[in-house]
């Protein structure tokens, strides 16, 4: 990303932005007040992984006079300043943290504490009542077991039964209301989902238990419907946990590539204006390679635009006067003026929900397995519930009371409890262990596709290697002609001329350098002109057959000298290809680079398989015939080019130094310099799909134990919670072996 | 048997109290960032949180 997207973006750069003026009003259209006349703002933090970063940040800003608080959430990654004064501070102290070498960006905090932070609440809420009744109603139940063996008064059960009730009708109304809602959801829609038996088995339990205890009868079910609730809220919790993770990942990424409006104002002049803060019938102006803002229609001008983000198409669309286009489409072709035509509090929400909305739909084959299972399951619970009553009624000749309670243990037992569990457990696991080693799931079904990988394709420039280009042979050149090149390139952005800037870094910048694009840099020095930039520019006609990186230096005298650069692969890029080749995955490299370019660093890495000169077709139609080959491929990539062969890859992953557009077709994004998290993710994915496996094997074997033995009727209270019980906490248990099952299995 | 009537009001009033600090922290926000609680504990802030220092240094 370079440091001129980061601006234009509303964003602040840490390391080389940081120095520079920051558009002051894209931060103090966020400020918020408080009550006591203080202002505040949330920011957006990328880049801080430690506490110690935590530290760093919360103290630059509280050194400073005005700051009354400064506190950074690690989990969100979200900085919370509040100060006294003027809303204009806020550039001023967002450039604080970005001089500490951190990215910032403003959001709007109402905007992200939505629906699903409260549902999660609800959800935590529910778990802890339905834990207390289900710990207490349980110690009054074993007393009760323990009762049947030793003769308990028959006074004394009724009265544990009867506090039983009174704990466990309650916690239930309140705790099943999430189930009770989408059943109710389902029912009115005209279908069954896995809410229906689970809500009827919670509410028949409950009723017949209160039969039995107002009868004074042996059998009550109070322990097992709270129990059950509890277990099924656990799974819940779990799953609403792991898909927040994946939002928040998105999220992030998105605010990080949100860009400013670019306004025409009534006199013609351009200014910028947080997209929040455009208005209807406002015109804007969309240079090429910038994401429309807001909605709106084109006014003038004609271009293609990516929509890819918004509707997953990959082809650009033709746009002229008078076509629609939705905020969040990237202008690839000419510049646009646009008028707006919503709101852009709307827009900017409107491309979180898109993207988040995107990111939910491709749910996680595991849970549309469940999905599936459940279409299978529901009515076969029902049926067999309703079998067992009328089997035992009919033929068994019971009386409806006994028919019933069969019945019911049926419903109880079958109850999905181990069932819903099993997947979003190894998930929360999974995506936990790879959020600590850096690795951010976008997708919720990335670590399935993943586990299913037998290929990997590599990206050369900037993801096998370090994607900037670093001096070599400084030694073989006279320091004084080194300093003379240096003091001409630090007046360009040309990646070349950073590099040699880089190597120099003491050399003071000549006056008066004047740039070609294209071509290279000309400084007027008192012997005559220095020329520094291509063979062309410097007039040399000859070709040098090497691949290296060049820029021609021509003296005053109208002598030349050539400084070559070198992309080094990153430090343990050796060691990754030859262990993915160790586990038997075939690894390719594709690159856009020349022929000997790529040939040097496929050698050094030891890839046997690798095509050089790619256009983004050549990629992924290589991919496609991939695919068609029946590989399965994880593409691996970080350039704008890389955008359509990491969308067409079965998963894909970026690293985050990666083109925006990149980071948001990729289903992964990992952080730091190594490439070991690559080989990290396949190893966890592996192993949470073979959890995953084994957790619905154990399920399942549950079931087949215990639903004979519920149809034949002897299913007593006790058998049911501990069955129920047990089953639970070895498929928990089971998925936090992904905790310690070591790297090499 | 009446040694009953004590004990179970007894541990019905232990989960509540249990219950009750639960949701008072979650409503205090003591869960909303656990990653940075782990490692706050770990900051040696004797010369910034110090109110003493602080009010010197200013």
């Amino acid at each position: 990303m370079s440091d001129a997207t980061l601006r234009a973006s509303g964003a602040l750069a840490g390391g080389e932005a940081a120095g520079e003026e920051a558009d002051d009003t894209i931060f103090a259209d966020y400020v918020g007040s408080g009550p006591d006349g203080s202002a505040s703002i949330h920011l957006l933090v990328e880049g801080a992984h430690c506490g110690g970063c935590v530290r760093r940040i919360e103290r630059a800003l509280n050194t400073e006079n005005d700051v009354l608080d400064a506190r950074m959430n690690l989990s969100t990654r979200r900085l919370v300043i509040h100060w006294r004064g003027q809303a204009e501070r806020a550039g001023a102290l967002a450039a604080t943290v970005a001089r500490l070498g951190f990215t910032v960006v403003p959001f709007d905090p109402d905007a992200a504490i939505d629906s699903h932070e409260r549902r999660g609440r609800e959800l935590l809420r529910a778990m802890a009542v339905a834990g207390f009744a289900a710990a207490n109603v349980m110690l009054l139940s074993v007393a009760v077991w323990s009762g049947h063996a030793q003769d308990m008064d028959p006074v004394t059960r009724d009265l544990f039964h009867w506090i039983s009730a009174l704990i466990a009708l309650p916690a239930i109304a309140y705790a099943g209301r999430p189930f009770f809602r989408s059943a109710v959801a389902a029912l009115a829609g005209r279908s069954i989902n896995m809410d229906v038996p689970i809500s009827l088995a919670i509410l028949l339990a409950s009723a017949m238990s209160l039969v039995q205890t107002l009868n004074g009868a042996h059998h009550a079910y109070f322990d097992s419907a709270v129990t059950l609730l509890f277990f099924l809220l656990v799974g819940r919790y779990l799953d609403h946990r792991a898909k927040g993770h994946v939002r928040r990942a998105a999220e992030r990424l998105l605010a990080l590539s949100r860009e400013p409006a670019t306004v025409i104002g009534q006199d013609g002049r351009h200014h910028s204006l947080a997209a929040s803060r455009v208005r209807p019938g406002m015109a804007l102006f969309v240079a090429a390679g910038q994401r429309v803002p807001a909605d709106g229609t084109i006014a003038e001008g004609r271009s293609a635009l990516d929509n890819s983000l918004l509707t997953g198409e990959t082809v650009p669309v033709e746009a002229g006067p008078g076509t629609a286009v939705l905020a969040g489409a990237l202008n690839c072709g000419g510049p646009l003026t646009l008028t707006a035509t919503a709101t852009g509090d709307n827009t900017v929400l409107a491309d979180i929900v898109r993207l988040v909305e995107a990111a939910e739909q491709r749910r996680s084959r595991y849970v549309a397995l469940a999905d599936r299972l459940a279409a299978i399951y529901a009515p076969a619970v029902h049926g067999l519930a309703a079998g067992t009553f009328l089997g035992w009624l009919v033929l068994g000749g019971a009386a409806w009371q006994d028919a019933l309670l069969a019945a019911i243990a049926v419903l109880i037992v079958t109850c999905p409890c181990a069932l819903a569990l099993a997947v979003p457990a190894v998930q929360v696991v999974a995506s936990g262990r790879l959020m600590k080693a850096g690795t951010l799931l976008k997708s919720p079904t990335a670590l399935e596709r993943l586990a299913e990988v037998d290929t990997v394709v590599f990206d050369k420039t900037g993801t096998l290697t370090r994607g900037r280009p670093e001096l070599t042979g400084a030694e073989t050149v006279a320091p004084a002609d080194l300093r003379l090149a240096a003091s001409l390139a630090a007046a360009s952005r040309h990646p070349l001329a950073r590099a040699l800037t880089r190597a120099m870094p003491d050399v003071a910048p000549a006056s008066g350098v004047a740039e070609q694009p294209g071509m290279g840099l000309a400084w007027t020095a008192p012997g005559g002109e220095v020329r520094l930039g291509s063979r062309a520019w410097c007039g040399i006609a000859t070709l040098d057959s090497d691949a290296a990186m060049e820029l021609w230096l021509r003296r005053a005298d109208g002598s030349t000298l050539r400084l070559t650069f070198h992309d080094r692969p990153r430090e343990d890029a050796a060691a990754v290809v030859a262990d993915l080749q160790r586990r038997g995955l075939a690894v390719e490299m594709l690159s856009g680079d020349r022929v000997e370019a790529a040939r040097a660093v496929a050698d050094e890495l030891g890839i046997a398989t690798w095509r050089a000169c790619q256009s983004p077709a050549d990629k992924s139609a290589r991919l496609t015939e991939l695919a068609a080959a029946g590989r399965r491929v994880l593409m691996v990539g970080d350039g704008l080019n890389d955008a359509p062969a990491l969308a067409g890859a079965h998963v894909s992953l970026s690293p985050t130094s990666a083109a925006d557009i990149s980071q948001n077709t990729a289903d992964a994004v990992f952080q730091g310099a190594l490439l070991a998290p690559v080989v990290d993710s396949l190893l966890v994915a592996r192993q949470a799909r073979r959890l995953v496996r084994q957790n619905f094997a154990l399920s399942l074997a549950y079931n087949a134990i215990t639903v004979p033995l519920a149809v034949a009727g002897v299913v007593t209270p006790l058998i049911a919670a501990v069955a129920m019980s047990s089953s639970s906490l070895v498929v928990v248990g089971n998925a936090l072996r992904l905790t310690i099952l070591r790297r090499s299995s | 048997m009446s040694g009953l009537l004590l004990l179970i009001p007894a541990a019905l009033l232990l989960g509540l109290v249990g219950l009750a600090a639960f949701l008072w922290s979650l409503r205090s926000g003591q869960f909303e960032d656990l990653d940075g609680a782990a490692e706050r504990i770990l900051h040696d802030d004797d010369d910034d949180d110090d109110p003493a220092t602080v009010s010197r240094s200013r």
